[in-house]
């Protein structure tokens, strides 16, 4: 799972591997009754081309958005981290994959998150404590859009900037939905990259359902980095798509059904030419 | 006590895996450390929220992280970033807060730390340092750079009566015999004490104990067996009743079926008269000055 951007010829890997773990997802979700199924099919793409094709063995990963921890746990799943066994008690009595990252038992989770605006300055301090240890390796965070409404992120930008951290890069996971309206009814931050910038923070916006701009967006290891990834919540399954009720939702069969069909006929997923 | 604090830091300076983070405080104080550890001495900003996660990031990477400011800024403030970033995973964050109790005095309720240690000890794995006089600071940096998990340290003024024989550091050491009740308390405003309950005749002077690391553990089998005999037992500290030492140990003794005929604690009450004033003037107004304090166990 390391430093492999995706050049044309594993484009069609890729959007086999993602059309998997959507899949997979789906059935997780389906099984287990829970919801947040929106938000984790708005960060899936993000979150398997960072394990896939950027991730190496001495960079760290804080999912600062702890209620995609369903798209991480597929995601760790694609790479051999987690088993059927442990997706299948997902959110289950006695699981090891609660509904929020864990604190303890895999060691690819380096915090267990859930409460918004922790995470960037997590991600900080990791990276921090990589320039004063003189290690090498990158450090990678994904927030949600609706988290920075949280002043304490804010603390975290300021920080991150000021101190200069040039191994860290940030995503923001940018859905346009939170947990009761959309980004812009509740408290509208846009355009945030425009804010990370007056920051003094490079920023770049991709496409983040494209694994060839997400990854390209990845690649730069040039000073902290935030990158604003234009999602969709609920994406592949166009009864989601930009739903306020699929943040909390569980499916039923029918629509587990549909949604199961539509993202099995979709064969150019996440992918673009 | 903070120039204790800083000088024993300053010895620390070059063990590779300690971190400073300030936020924004220290000023006339923290220059000498600030100077000795260079890059590693980082003032955070007024970002307490951030400086705390922070700080566990950096213990996650295998350092040392000392977080410093006023108090309450430290405990309240980031109370959620403490609990779930430092203490749910056990890492070795010292959080150092200036000024417990009314040490800030008359600059009013938002500097004041009267439930610091009561909190911060409901969280999974965190201990609490209270020293009491300049010597303790001294001596507890040293152990806390190796500690193995969430610490927080109430820094004082520290309460020395001068030429008084401080016995060799201990969690509990006592520091004054007497045949009255026992008296044990938490922290620098029982040095404050002693000269005042030192001059009562042996009968009604109470022996007195100071305890400076909470929870409590360890509870030298010598005090079980002053208080089983003299059956009083007051308690001392600058802070709230709810959560604070007295309750702690009030549990404890019962736990051990140890019976009292009188549990009196003195702690902080807040604001009793809505006026402000020193450190001095709080704590007469809970009756945890020495005057109150002798006259409380004078009382037979």
């Amino acid at each position: 799972m390391a430093g492999r951007p995706p050049g044309v010829q594993v484009q069609a890997e890729a959007a086999g591997l993602i059309q998997r773990a959507k899949l997979r997802l789906l059935e997780m979700h389906y099984q287990s009754k829970v919801g947040h199924i929106g938000g984790n099919l708005s960060a899936l793409d993000i979150l398997m081309s960072l394990y896939h094709f950027r991730l190496g063995p001495d960079d760290k990963f804080v999912l600062a958005k702890g209620h995609s921890a369903g798209a991480l746990y597929v995601t760790l799943w694609t790479v051999g981290v987690l088993s059927d066994e442990d997706l299948r008690h997902f959110h289950g009595e006695g699981t090891r994959l609660s509904g929020h990252p864990p604190l303890q038992g895999i060691p690819e989770i380096i915090f267990a998150t859930g409460s918004l605006g922790h995470g960037l300055s997590l991600a900080a301090g990791l990276a921090l404590g990589k320039r004063l240890r003189g290690e090498g390796g990158r450090v990678f965070c994904l927030t949600s859009d609706g988290e920075w409404n949280e002043g304490s992120c804010w603390e975290a930008l300021i920080f991150l900037a000021h101190q200069k951290l040039d191994n860290l890069t940030f995503l923001v996971d940018l859905n346009g939905m939170q947990g009761f309206g959309s980004t812009r009814q509740v408290a509208n931050l846009d355009p945030l990259a425009d804010k990370f910038r007056a920051f003094g923070v490079k920023t770049v916006e991709v496409d983040g359902h494209d694994v060839n701009s997400i990854c390209s967006a990845l690649e730069s290891s040039d000073g902290p980095l935030a990158i604003v990834a234009d999602t969709t919540k609920g994406c592949g399954v166009s009864f989601m798509e930009n739903q306020m009720a699929w943040h909390y939702l569980p499916m039923s069969e029918e629509q587990y059904q549909q949604a199961v069909r539509e993202v099995t006929e979709c064969g150019k997923l996440s992918v673009t030419a | 006590m903070r120039q204790a604090f800083c000088n024993g830091l300053v010895q620390q300076a070059l063990l590779p895996e300690f971190v400073f983070l300030t936020g924004d405080l220290g000023f006339k104080v923290l220059e000498p450390l600030r100077d000795a550890l260079g890059p590693r001495f980082i003032n955070a900003g007024v970002s307490e929220q951030n400086m705390v996660s922070v700080s566990a990031g950096l213990a996650r990477s295998g350092l040392r992280p000392w977080a410093y400011s006023i108090a309450p800024f430290l405990y309240a403030r980031p109370f959620e970033q403490i609990r779930n970033d430092v203490c749910f995973h056990n890492l070795p964050v010292i959080l150092v807060g200036n000024g417990g109790g009314y040490g800030y005095g008359v600059m009013g309720s938002s500097h004041h730390a009267l439930e610091d240690y009561g909190c911060l000890l409901t969280l999974p794995h965190m201990r609490a340092f209270v020293p009491a006089f300049d010597s303790d600071v001294s001596t507890m940096i040293p152990a806390l750079m190796q500690c193995d998990g969430p610490v927080y340290l109430r820094l004082g003024l520290s309460e020395e009566p001068k030429g008084w024989p401080i016995p060799e550091y201990a969690p509990w050491r006592r520091l004054l015999r007497g045949n009255g009740s026992v008296l044990a308390g938490v922290g620098p405003l029982l040095g404050g004490m002693l000269p005042a309950l030192q001059q009562l005749g042996e009968d009604v002077r109470p022996e007195v104990w100071l305890v400076t690391e909470l929870p409590i553990a360890d509870v030298p089998e010598e005090f079980i067996a002053s208080v089983r005999r003299t059956r009083r037992l007051f308690v001392v500290e600058e802070h709230t009743a709810h959560g604070g030492f007295g309750q702690m140990l009030a549990h404890h003794l019962a736990a051990a079926g140890v019976s009292l005929d009188s549990f009196i604690h003195k702690h902080a009450l807040g604001y009793v008269s809505g006026l402000y004033g020193s450190q001095k003037f709080h704590r007469a107004e809970c009756g945890l000055d020495p005057a109150s304090i002798v006259a409380a166990v004078s009382v037979q």
